[in-house]
């Protein structure tokens, strides 16, 4: 069975000049123990999807419509008690700073502790243990030690390490990463997407990785979203849209990347910017930007067409045959 | 953390020691002391062996140094009003000024911090908007007026409690407690609410203010994003890391309200510390006023002490700062 299915989504904050759309008919599904990335530029919506389905927009910013079905139950209208035992439970959560996310007044363990009893029920005896031998999975060295210490006495890739072991202590079947190595040196980053990819490997957790970093993607995923302007334009198999992007976009996306060999004269880069959310073109929203442009991009919005596995939003892949 | 220890309490001293400069020098803005102790007529001669038997023709360091000798075992001389030792008389008006604060530091904290909360958690609310602006009233309102006010309505119009004095008080050792009899519990309400409800707005609109921002933090969205339930968020993750700059204002204030409670025992003829001071320097008694005057920096430094070492306990950030300092 599909993990998660988000069918049709649309995530809305009013304000004072009208209401704004964040995202907008995004729809994607999960398959166990798959990673999905989801890329696209800040403000793209990639965050704002993974709020959604994890229940914790700001408000107030609400879901408008669509739906989130989670191992064939509907989650977007539960009540936030049912809400919370889901969180963390069954879809964990992993953010993008480390330095940040860990509170500094409580030690590591009791923080593990915590999570672990509060989902599965155990003796703190036991759920100790558990912490201990999560902290080992995550590459702590030392965990019997270390486990009584606070997140000020890691470093920044350890702290993430401590994370990873929070989001996944409660033994989820969906685990959201957003942007998990932003805001680490490079070197850990490698490290800790190593990290990531042998942990879904081993417990068979689903992870939506969302990052604007093409590299990570292609070393992680199995399948990319690509998001634009609160919508998705391109799904499919990580290494056919690397390889051979259908959205232009996407192409833009993938042409952006520098390469190593000769320099260029100049990096390339898509002209323009990303509208607004309050002030996105009535057509598709890269029109305005699209060297492929043509009359019915102005005029009507494509719809994400083609499989739940691979699916592309373009007039130019419907109305012009390829 | 015992490095730490030491250094603050060497800076203490020299904190003392300049507070103690101060008073003594409050005895020489009065004039020449000999012109009170020594009758009209007195020859120039008679003048000169006063001076000489009460050590005031030898040089100014050497009497300062007396003064600091003397000061440190708690000596301070006669009260020029009623030639008692000072330090008999600030025995027995100290048990009055602390239980009085004591009480009000406690209601300042045990009402402050849960309506903090209160409004932090609920901030569209009714009830937390309404706190809002009763606290407006109470930060603005001088507290002379809120304690005449309390008199007027509670002892005047109710004639529920006594408007003024401790009550029947009980002896333990030298010191005299108003919390073993009724009426002394009765008459420590009005004047510790006059004297708290400053700080109790205070630190209600401070946690109020901490507590927004600290739920805003990336830590606390990861907390609910692990399904912790509220409960654990608001008052394990949360209400901790708010109260470190609670306990700094609370510290600092504390300091305040021995202050300020020079008003409250004026108001209510509370036989306290204040009201001593209130005398002392209606006669111009300078013993007295330089003895309180050390008394309550040394309560101040003390508390200021004690609010650095309660961060450590609360911070372990700072636990592991004081730690690699003292090494």
């Amino acid at each position: 069975m599909t993990l998660l299915t988000v069918e049709d989504l649309t995530v809305t904050f009013p304000g004072r000049r009208g209401s704004v759309n964040a995202i907008e008919n995004v729809s994607l599904s999960v398959e166990p123990g798959e990673i999905l990335g989801m890329v696209g530029e800040s403000g793209a919506g990639k965050s704002m999807t993974g709020a959604a389905i994890i229940g914790l927009i700001e408000p107030p910013g609400h879901i408008a419509g669509g739906r989130i079905t989670l191992e064939g139950e509907r989650i977007d209208t539960l009540p936030p008690e049912a809400m919370r035992r889901i969180r963390g439970r069954r879809i964990g959560a992993i953010f993008q700073d480390p330095l940040t996310s860990l509170n500094p007044v409580l030690t590591v363990g009791e923080q593990l502790i915590e999570t672990i009893q509060t989902h599965l029920g155990l003796s703190r005896a036991a759920a100790r243990e558990r912490a201990i031998d999560w902290l080992r999975r995550v590459g702590i060295p030392a965990p019997e030690a270390r486990i009584d210490t606070y997140p000020h006495q890691y470093s920044g890739g350890m702290r993430q390490r401590v994370v990873i072991a929070l989001a996944l202590c409660a033994e989820p079947r969906l685990v959201i990463a957003d942007e998990p190595t932003t805001a680490l040196d490079v070197s850990v980053q490698a490290q800790i997407i190593a990290l990531l990819r042998r942990l879904a490997r081993e417990t068979g957790v689903a992870v939506i990785l969302v990052t604007h970093d093409m590299g990570v993607i292609a070393e992680t995923a199995d399948r990319v979203a690509v998001m634009y302007a609160g919508r998705i334009v391109e799904v499919g198999p990580v290494a056919r849209v690397l390889a051979n992007p259908r959205h232009p976009y996407t192409e833009g996306l993938m042409a952006s990347i520098p390469r190593i060999g000769p320099r260029p004269d100049r990096l390339a880069q898509i002209e323009g910017a990303m509208p607004r959310p309050h002030a996105r073109p009535p057509g598709c929203a890269f029109a305005p930007r699209c060297p492929h442009r043509f009359a019915p991009c102005v005029e009507r919005r494509p719809e994400l067409r083609g499989t739940a596995a691979a699916a592309v939003a373009c007039h130019l892949t419907t109305e012009v045959p390829a | 953390m015992l490095g730490f220890l030491i250094r603050r309490i060497i800076q203490s001293i020299f904190v003392m020691l300049a507070v103690a400069l101060i008073a003594f020098m409050m005895f020489r803005f009065m004039g020449d002391p000999v012109n009170s102790m020594v009758a009209e007529t007195a020859t120039t001669e008679e003048r000169e062996a006063v001076r000489e038997r009460l050590g005031l023709d030898q040089p100014l360091w050497v009497q300062y140094g007396r003064f600091v000798a003397r000061a440190a075992q708690g000596d301070f001389g006669l009260s020029w009003r009623n030639a008692r030792p000072v330090s008999t008389l600030l025995a027995e008006r100290f048990p009055a000024t602390a239980e009085l604060v004591l009480v009000a530091a406690g209601l300042s904290l045990l009402v402050g911090i849960p309506l903090g909360i209160l409004t932090a958690l609920k901030p569209g609310s009714l009830s937390a908007q309404t706190l809002q602006f009763v606290s407006l009233i109470g930060i603005s309102l001088p507290t002379f007026v809120t304690g005449i006010l309390l008199i007027l309505v509670f002892s005047v119009w109710l004639n529920w409690l006594p408007s003024f004095g401790r009550g029947t008080v009980v002896d333990i050792g030298w010191w005299s407690t108003g919390f073993l009899t009724v009426s002394g519990l009765k008459a420590l309400i009005l004047p510790s609410v006059m004297l708290c409800l400053f700080q109790l707005t205070l630190i209600m609109r401070l946690v109020r203010a901490e507590m927004m921002e600290v739920l805003r933090t990336d830590y606390i969205k990861f907390a609910r994003a692990r399904g912790l339930p509220n409960r654990s968020i608001h008052f394990r993750h949360a209400l901790k890391n708010t109260l470190i700059p609670v306990i700094t204002i609370f510290g600092l204030q504390l300091g305040g309200l021995i202050a300020f409670a020079i008003i409250t025992e004026t108001v209510f003829q509370w036989p306290g510390m204040g009201a001593l001071f209130i005398q002392a320097v209606s006669f111009g008694d300078v013993p007295v006023m330089a003895a309180y005057l050390v008394l309550v920096s040394l309560i101040f430094v003390v508390i200021n002490t004690s609010v650095d070492l309660l961060y450590a306990v609360l911070d372990p950030r700072l636990r592991a700062d004081a730690a690699r300092a003292a090494h």
